[in-house]
């Protein structure tokens, strides 16, 4: 096979197990270098995919019409009920408001749009731009705040201001000015926030119930589904359920200190993490064993219809191997795990966030010969997927069409997965999905299968 | 609904744009960059912006698309971009062996004052650019214009970097493609060829974005114009632009540079304008029209007449870009229908001048809105002050046309919600029998599903 090269600069970014030798550590958490064909995005992007599911905000983009326009209703981030999160509001800056600054729009444009609009709160993302011209978002917003009567919060979300992770933060940031303003009466002793949810598919509503089953009281769903209301009483709930670990972990750190919640992390893909993560809830309420118990049975209930269903799907799966190339690293540790158990090994795994802990935990996971890799490009990924013969690949919208011209099948565990893969029956969809993907006949015609005329 | 929000009562906004109907100047910069052959795009600006612009081309195409970017820091904002270029222009040609980069700015690196002419120049002047290879660049302020600025300013860049001339005239025309999709790019060069005359097309996305599953992922597909065609559009006998917005900038370039004369048609889109195109080939290069160009024209005004019954003065809301909505706009006027609203978020004087003509003539109490606040927002309003028949725009008018519960037609960028554009031209004669047939289709479907029992026809 041809060998196609590492980036200059990335081999550190890049891994292939190997136990029989010493190997250094995987170096991430950097900057992508200047010139490469990165996956990732910026900041910007990482505050607006964390608040982007509180529906009955508006959010509002300062800055040039393009930071808006692309993240338009772009992750099926499902609401109950409003959806002014669906809509794109941008102050749409010129180059007269570059010069002479942006904040008279910015304040023309929240009047106009609260007056529209009548919204629980405003969120307003600074873009790149907005961090250079200097205008002072936070006292527009304090203007516009006592003037309208409903919190204006900032995100300082400026592009360039480090990595999509530095976005969540500032996302984080903002929710944690809502945090502690609402009240708190009435909220049992038994309950949870679930954090890093976003609602994608109505996973959120799969994973509430669970709980809800349990008899605990989920206070809020951050963000998924999300209503300011809620957010503002989160404070009071006994305990914090952190899915997705990049983008809230350090909301959940934050509240443990500012409220003493303790924290958990949990992931709800997959049988084994599924079910943990009812478990290590109800281990935190021991002196109501009829929590465990609740949480006992609904595992026991699903898995003994979900368990047999998977047999059909493992049976054609068997030996076939799998390439994960997604976001978050902690999202993978469960999609190895998943894989597993429908008999699909994984040869590639990868993120676009992971931090030093995720990745030594990811090699311990990993087979031998798994090439494990950290901010990837297209080059790597196609390199990789062809040398390793995988028939999979599980990643997001820049990379579903790689898999498609590579001529092998393709699950979207990102923004645009159309069905939920979380929770018991998630584990069955994804399975589902990723039978059709593999098994699918059109694959035969794809010229490097033999397909050809 | 969705968009149960939006009230009927129109105010006028001064701030603020809702749901806009256009997006920045890189994103169009890095599309007619993917029209150079083995070209990769760069953008000069953070990270997100790449990864934005790679998304939405990708949903558009369902292909992958490749560019790289600066992936500016805090640092870079503050000192200056130069050395992130610098070094991006190692990186890529070193790793991903492209024969041109073509760089683009972005907002950010507008802002803080990066000058590309002189950062590529340093690049060339330091030994970085290996022989036989290329960099180009186009500035794309986000804070100006709109995508299709900066889809000019790049086709603008690329005839100004490259186009010589020897002194020696060639037997060729230049085709400067306004904004079209790689299947009108490859109807161009067929009617060429039918046509008889040589051209340059640029660029020319065919074979770049529907390129064929092949087994490999290949960075650099076989499709785009060359280096040496866009070098010999110097010594081309004329020029075509294909849109005043969109073409016409760069075919200014050529003229300019190279004194190629040139001439400013509209993107042929529809019967008209598809008639004019020919012609202006016709005179140009002093050629007839062939019988098969002639009988693809005899098929459209054919279908025009068999089926006018069915279209006269349907009410039709549309959006989109400039060079696309004008004859678009000639087009439903020319099957009888009412072009009610027009809203287009580029801006532009040239534009609102031509578009105003054309209505004051055949349509003066249309609805017309280009620029600041030209949003769906206010296209959304005016259709609930005036209800219409049809909806014609990208793919952001399915919650409209859902809304109001009426037919919708995918026309423009970015479509992310189908396939065909990529595949079926919509100009030329052809290609507006198959617009005709979408609107048509459109139309008596919604006929048939609304017709009560004793109305419902079988013969239409």
């Amino acid at each position: 096979m041809e060998q196609i090269g590492i980036l200059e600069g990335r081999e550190r970014q890049v891994l292939e197990k190997n136990s029989g030798v010493a190997q250094a550590d995987i170096a991430c958490d950097t900057s992508s270098l200047s010139g490469s064909v990165s996956q990732r995005a910026c900041v910007f992007c990482g505050s607006r995919v964390v608040l982007y599911p509180v529906a009955d905000a508006i959010h509002l983009v300062h800055g040039p019409i393009g930071c808006a326009a692309y993240t338009w209703d772009i992750r099926g981030a499902v609401s109950s009920g409003p959806e002014l999160h669906r809509l794109s509001f941008s102050t749409d800056l010129q180059e007269m408001d570059v010069i002479y600054g942006g904040e008279k729009k910015l304040y023309k444009s929240l009047i106009e749009l609260i007056e529209q609009y009548k919204p629980k709160a405003a969120f307003i993302y600074s873009t790149c731009i907005v961090g250079l011209i200097g205008d002072d978002i936070e006292a527009v917003c304090k203007k516009v705040a006592r003037e309208t009567g409903i919190p204006v919060l900032p995100v300082h979300s400026e592009g360039f201001k480090g990595t999509k992770k530095d976005g969540y933060k500032a996302a984080c940031h903002t929710l944690m000015k809502l945090i502690g303003t609402g009240s708190t009466e009435d909220i049992s002793k038994y309950s949870i926030n679930i954090l890093g949810e976003f609602n994608l598919a109505g996973e959120a509503w799969i994973i509430r119930q669970y709980y809800e089953k349990m008899g605990i009281e989920v206070v809020a769903t951050l963000t998924g589904d999300g209503r300011i209301d809620a957010v503002r009483r989160a404070h009071g709930a006994t305990l914090n359920v952190v899915q997705c670990s990049g983008s809230m972990t350090w909301l959940a750190k934050e509240m443990e200190e500012k409220y003493g919640i303790p924290y958990i992390r949990v992931s709800y893909f997959g049988i084994e993490d599924m079910s943990k993560s009812l478990y290590d809830v109800a281990v935190k309420f021991p002196d109501r064993p009829d929590i465990m118990e609740a949480a006992k049975q609904i595992v026991s209930e699903e898995v003994k219809t979900l368990y047999p269903s998977l047999q059909k799907f493992k049976k054609a799966l068997t030996g076939k191997k799998a390439a994960i190339y997604v976001g978050g690293a902690f999202k993978t540790f469960s999609l190895i795990k998943a894989l597993r158990s429908i008999g699909m090994s994984v040869v590639l795994a990868g993120s676009q966030t992971g931090n030093q802990d995720d990745y030594a935990r990811l090699k311990e996971m990993c087979d031998e010969g798994t090439v494990i890799v950290d901010d990837s490009n297209p080059v790597e990924l196609s390199k990789f997927i062809l040398e390793k013969g995988a028939d999979l690949l599980i990643g997001g919208v820049k990379e579903r069409p790689i898999a498609f011209k590579l001529g092998i099948g393709f699950c979207d565990h990102n923004h645009e997965r159309k069905i939920p893969l979380a929770g018991f029956i998630g584990m069955y969809n994804f399975a589902l999905e990723v039978y059709q993907s593999v098994m699918s006949p059109v694959w035969q015609f794809a010229p490097r299968k033999g397909g050809t005329l | 609904m969705l968009l149960r929000h939006t009230s009927k009562e129109v105010k006028v906004r001064e701030g603020l744009t809702i749901n806009p109907a256009k997006t920045c100047q890189p994103i169009g910069a890095m599309y007619a960059a993917l029209g150079i052959h083995g070209c990769l795009p760069h953008s000069h600006g953070s990270q997100g912006c790449c990864s934005y612009h790679r998304s939405t081309l990708t949903r558009h195409y369902k292909e992958p698309v490749m560019a790289a970017t600066s992936s500016f820091t805090e640092g870079a904002s503050v000192f200056g971009g130069q050395a992130n270029l610098l070094a991006a222009i190692d990186t890529i040609f070193a790793v991903y062996e492209p024969d041109i980069i073509a760089v683009h700015s972005t907002c950010l690196s507008e802002t803080i004052g990066d000058d590309l002419q002189q950062m590529t120049k340093k690049a060339k002047d330091d030994g970085k650019i290996p022989e036989g290879k290329y960099v180009i660049y186009a500035s794309t302020p986000s804070f100006i214009g709109s995508h299709v600025t900066g889809y000019a300013n790049m086709v603008t860049g690329m005839a100004t970097q490259f186009a010589e001339s020897t002194g020696v005239k060639k037997s060729q025309f230049n085709i400067i493609a306004g904004w079209m999709e790689p299947s009108d790019m490859r109807e161009i060069k067929r009617l060429a060829k039918v046509m008889g005359i040589n051209i340059v097309l640029f660029p020319d996305t065919s074979d770049v974005l529907d390129a064929p599953q092949t087994g490999k992922h290949v960075f650099y597909p076989k499709g785009g114009t060359t280096v040496d065609e866009l070098k010999s559009s110097g010594d081309s006998i004329a020029s075509l632009a294909l849109g005043s917005v969109s073409a016409e900038p760069a075919a200014i370039a050529l003229e300019k540079k190279c004194k190629v004369p040139f001439e400013t048609l509209d993107i042929p889109i529809g019967l008209s304008a598809t008639d004019r195109f020919i012609m202006a080939i016709s005179k140009v290069a002093g050629v007839t029209v062939p019988e098969e160009v002639t009988a693809d024209r005899g098929r459209l005004v054919d279908i025009m007449c068999d089926m006018e019954q069915y279209l006269h003065g349907k009410k039709v809301a549309l959006f989109g870009d400039p060079d696309q909505l004008l004859p678009l706009t000639e087009f439903l006027l020319d099957l009888s229908m009412k072009p009610v609203h027009i809203v287009s978020g580029t801006p532009g004087q040239r534009f609102e001048k031509q578009m105003r003509q054309l209505l004051d003539e055949r349509s003066p109490e249309t609805n017309f809105k280009s620029g600041l606040q030209a949003d769906m927002f206010l296209l959304h309003q005016w259709m609930k002050n005036e209800p219409v028949d049809l909806l014609i725009g990208n793919t952001y008018g399915k919650y409209m046309a859902r809304d109001e519960d009426i037919p919708f037609i995918r026309f423009g960028f970015p479509i992310l919600d189908r396939i065909g554009h990529s595949y079926f031209p919509n100009i030329g004669y052809g290609g507006s029998l198959r617009l005709l047939e979408k609107i048509l289709n459109a139309i008596m479907d919604r006929q048939d599903r609304d017709a009560l029992e004793e109305k419902f026809e079988l013969v239409m």
